[in-house]
């Protein structure tokens, strides 16, 4: 499909352009800086639908391609495109985003302007770094969105910030470096940085595990996977509301999206080596999290643990493709896990945000995040109160909700990879009820406790409207999650193709044919 | 031999700033103390004069002229041009502090540009004497300009520590030089290369002789384990002079290295790039690593450039035209860092206020938050982190040494790159997440504030872009 204009490069570009302008104008006015970013954000955002009504489904080829040449002495191109996977985060980033500007409102007043600029950089970087088709651009983008995240816990965040957003840098920043000499060896192999080279690059089992093992590195930590992710719960919870949201929003998808698009394509076979690796990984997360987030008392660290728990149903849905595909032979349930992790990764998009900007309301009157401090908010606080209780049946996965279909499929397609795998995945169900409806029932139920939750006043206006529009999304997806997995469809099936044939087969079959 | 005027074209620009310096010698005589921003005028229009002389009659083939002894081609271009932009950052960002402390004086500017010549003159040699010559009068300036707040105890404690062991660092270069002319029979660099050739490494002497090069070179470089210089130096220096050391001369080192080791001793590579491979690792573990516990921001970069001569060092290593261009990329980048991170020391320090303590920094986002996104920028690009063109610097090494089939020292170098990136942010957390001392808002000059701004966007710029500059560096080793 061919576009008349560049819907990729605006919708990048324009938040970026957007938020150097807010910068540029400081604080003097926070209020035009504040209603600048929004229209921008907001601007992107629409840019962004471009992508949608006009996406064609039918296909799992790179759509709305830009080709420019970059750096043409070692042939890296600026080269964007989107296929069913990418276009669902792509929007999801552009929609959390305006959110996250709305509820940052009024409550940022140290330095408006710098924060509201932070998000709309990082929002066109994220944008990027799914839209990147060349590996440098790629990298290039991943590495990039640290910077402003980097500033907006560092600046904007809780008493123990610097150890948390150091932490966070670091972490990042040490997984990826591994993936970037593994891009660079791909690169001397097929002499060219395009990703769409890499996937068809033979390569031989042993530089499969290796690069494996970077890629790993380098997605596990952002995923975040057991047992690389203890920066989490330190930086969700140090980060402003707005920092956690896209934390757990959008840059976590970006590991899941690493997998879909790295992993699994470019190294078939040691993923299949070593899915083992990470199923186990992806249980253990979903199962011990799982306890560790019931004991939580800081709401925060708990939905940080249920955002680790969440995720692990993501990566155990695209991983348990090879189990299936030893046992049953059939591609249906492949299929159905991944398009379940995706839909796990945008329902958790939802969720997630909406449980974070739940505590921000909460955080903004009493200025504490410890369960203990509240009690009975339902009845100082009932709309919202509503609303909380609401978000918090999707994150453990109601039906009717979007938790239930991304966790259901998942635990359907491993019924056909291991039994056990099933019934590990499963514990979710009540494990993920238990922690959430017991914060839940020791928050939002019972009678006032103190004075300070007596004397709560309800949400206001801009603060339903950011959780609305979110109930609104959560349920529409649960209810009607047919679109989203259209979309995607092509896509899954063709990458589910692509895993099926061992990228090994293509020697000893040469040898085959000689008499 | 017949000398012909024409062959002194190539040497015009060289020419142009040893006029300048003794026409500034001499105007300064003439200079009552309250007219020396004159001299100011006079270097900064100097030296763009000299920017274009060289940008004339740069350009085109090969040359060597002078007996052989001097050559021009297009990596002197490059490198020249790349040494005098930084020397005129130099003076802009160093205008202010050194009229607050009556050093504007006309020897500041002499010296410095004396060292521009000795550095010229280094990126130009055929031949070993002219490099020589060229080094000593880079290091006797810098010695100079070391001491030159006469009444500073550290100052002066620098410039003897820097003396002494640059000094045993230029006799041991000079011994090795003298062996490989004993070995050779020539000092100039394209016959050495051809004897060179001829031996290889079954020449006990030659082999002896590139030993004490390379320690020649590492002590210039300030590679460990002969850095010990450094780190002093950079404390006890006034802070412009630091601003000039830390910056081009790195430029300059990396035409020594090249001149000697490509031009002079390319036979030899198998040599050399095992010793090279020590020092590059060392280097970035001993910078890196030390450069956590440092308090005082001065010595902090001072590893910190330690650190970066590994990476420098990692590309010569490659030993093939992309390689060199990448390690000339890198040298060239890290001067442009260098000088916007020294230079914004240079600019916030006031008078009877050196800025030298990491807290000072404290709170920069509050008092500037434009200074404060350029040193951001600055830091994040050493770092290596994307967009900036540290990045790409580092990839280009990364590429050139897993080229040659050295992934394990890629990986090495990036796991050092990791346990540099704390000491980096660390300075971003200083100026953005702590609270001021000082609040009042930094008072800057124009001229300053439009160098600092052109050295940090040139950093994002380059990163986003760096087909530019890389073009350049590529066509210099075709």
């Amino acid at each position: 499909m061919h576009f008349a204009i560049p819907v990729l490069s605006l919708t990048i570009w324009l938040p970026i352009i957007g938020g150097l302008a807010v910068l540029a104008s400081g604080d003097k006015a926070p209020n035009i800086s504040r209603w600048v970013a929004l229209s921008f954000s907001v601007l992107a955002f629409l840019v962004s639908l471009l992508l949608w009504t006009g996406f064609d489904a039918s296909t799992a080829q790179m759509q709305f391609v830009e080709r420019a040449p970059w750096i043409p002495s070692f042939n890296a191109w600026y080269h964007l495109g989107v296929d069913g996977i990418s276009m669902p985060l792509i929007i999801l980033t552009t929609f959390i985003t305006i959110l996250v500007l709305i509820s940052g409102w009024e409550v940022i007043s140290y330095k408006p302007s710098q924060y509201m600029a932070a998000f709309l950089i990082m929002e066109g970087v994220m944008v990027g770094v799914f839209s990147a088709l060349d590996a440098i651009l790629f990298y290039v983008f991943w590495e990039a969105m640290l910077i402003p995240m980097f500033i907006i816990i560092g600046v904007w965040g809780g008493p123990k910030r610097v150890y948390a957003t150091i932490k966070f840098f670091l972490y990042t920043f040490f997984g990826s470096v591994f993936m970037l000499v593994a891009l660079i060896y791909m690169y001397f192999k097929s002499g060219s940085y395009s990703i769409l080279d890499f996937q068809a690059l033979p390569l031989s089992l042993t530089e499969q595990i290796w690069i494996f093992l970077a890629f790993l590195a380098a997605f596990a930590v952002k995923v975040p996977m057991w047992p690389v992710h203890t920066w989490l719960p330190d930086a969700h919870v140090e980060a402003p509301t707005g920092g956690s949201v896209i934390l757990a929003a959008i840059m976590l998808k970006i590991g899941g999206y690493g997998f879909l698009r790295f992993s699994l394509p470019i190294t078939p076979d040691a993923s299949a080596t070593l899915d083992w690796l990470v199923i186990a990984m992806s249980l253990i997360a979903v199962v011990y999290i799982g306890f560790v987030a019931l004991v939580q008392q800081d709401m925060k660290k708990l939905i940080a643990y249920s955002s680790i728990a969440h995720m692990g149903f993501v990566t155990l849905g695209f991983f348990i493709a090879f189990s299936i595909f030893a046992r049953a032979g059939a591609t249906g349930g492949v299929v159905m896990g991944m398009e379940g992790g995706m839909v796990q990764m945008v329902s958790h998009g939802f969720v997630s945000a909406a449980m974070f900007l739940c505590v921000g309301v909460l955080y903004d009157r009493l200025h504490s995040r410890e369960i203990s401090t509240y009690g009975g908010v339902i009845h100082t606080m009932p709309v919202f109160g509503a609303l909380m209780v609401f978000f918090a049946m999707a994150n453990a996965g109601l039906p009717g909700t979007s938790g239930f279909v991304g966790e259901f499929m998942v635990i359907l397609a491993s019924f056909q990879a291991d039994f056990w795998y099933a019934f590990l995945a499963a514990t979710t169900l009540i494990l993920g009820a238990a922690y959430t409806l017991w914060m839940v029932k020791r928050v939002v139920y019972g009678p006032v406790t103190s004075e300070k939750v007596a004397g709560l006043q309800d949400a206001n206006g801009r603060e339903l409207l950011v959780l609305g529009i979110l109930a609104v999304a959560v349920l529409a997806l649960g209810l009607w999650p047919a679109p989203l997995v259209e979309v995607m469809d092509a896509s899954i099936q063709n990458l589910v193709q692509h895993l099926a044939v061992s990228k090994l087969a293509v020697a000893p079959a040469a040898v085959a044919v000689l008499p | 031999m017949t000398f012909d005027y024409a062959h002194l074209i190539p040497v015009v620009p060289e020419i142009a700033v040893l006029v300048l310096a003794s026409t500034l010698l001499l105007v300064d005589l003439w200079l009552k103390d309250r007219e020396k921003g004159i001299n100011h005028v006079i270097a900064v229009l100097g030296l763009l004069i000299v920017i274009g002389l060289t940008g004339l009659v740069g350009g085109g083939e090969r040359e060597i002229v002078l007996g052989g002894t001097y050559v021009r081609d297009p990596m002197s271009d490059l490198l020249k041009i790349a040494i005098l932009l930084i020397s005129l950052l130099t003076f802009v960002y160093s205008r202010d502090y050194l009229r607050d402390r009556q050093m504007m004086v006309g020897e500041f500017y002499v010296l410095t540009l004396f060292a521009v010549l000795g550095m010229m003159v280094m990126v130009s040699a055929n031949s070993f004497l002219t490099l020589y010559l060229g080094l000593e009068l880079l290091a006797l300036s810098l010695y100079t300009l070391v001491a030159f707040d006469r009444d500073s105890p550290t100052g002066a404690e620098a410039a003897m520590k820097y003396f002494v062991l640059g000094a045993l660092g230029s006799g041991l270069l000079l011994y090795g030089l003298s062996m490989l002319y004993g070995a050779t029979g020539s000092l100039e660099l394209g016959a050495v290369a051809g004897a060179v050739a001829l031996q290889g490494a079954t020449n006990q002497v030659l082999v002896f002789g590139l030993v004490f090069v390379v320690i020649g070179i590492g002590f210039k470089f300030g590679a460990v384990p002969f850095h010990m210089w450094v780190p002093d130096t950079y404390q006890g220096a006034p802070n412009p002079v630091v601003l000039f050391l830390g910056s081009a001369p790195k430029i300059a080192a990396f035409a020594l290295a090249f001149r000697l080791l490509v031009d002079g001793l390319g036979a030899l590579h198998a040599e050399w790039q095992g010793m090279l491979i020590i020092l590059a690792v060392i280097s970035m573990a001993v910078g890196n690593i030390v450069a956590i516990a440092q308090t005082n921001i001065k010595r902090m970069l001072a590893y910190s450039t330690i650190s970066h001569v590994g990476f420098i060092f990692l590309g010569l290593i490659g030993g093939n035209a992309e390689a060199y261009s990448a390690a000339m990329f890198y040298a060239i980048v890290y001067a442009l860092m260098a000088a916007g991170g020294f230079g914004l020391l240079v600019m916030m320090s006031r008078e009877g206020f050196e800025v030298e303590r990491l807290e000072d920094l404290k709170g920069l986002n509050e008092r500037d938050s434009w200074q404060a996104a350029m040193m951001a920028l600055i830091m994040f690009s050493m770092a290596g982190v994307p967009p900036t063109v540290g990045f790409m610097a580092k990839l280009l090494v990364l590429e050139a040494v897993i080229s040659v089939g050295l992934w394990w020292l890629a990986l090495v170098a990036v796991f050092f790159s990791i346990i540099g990136a704390f000491y980096y942010l660390r300075v971003i957390k200083i100026m953005y997440f702590d609270k001021p001392e000082i609040i009042e808002p930094l008072v800057l000059g124009t001229g300053a504030r439009l160098a600092s701004s052109i050295n940090g966007l040139a950093i994002l710029f380059l990163g986003l872009f760096p087909a530019i500059l890389l073009a350049y560096c590529q066509a210099a080793f075709v």
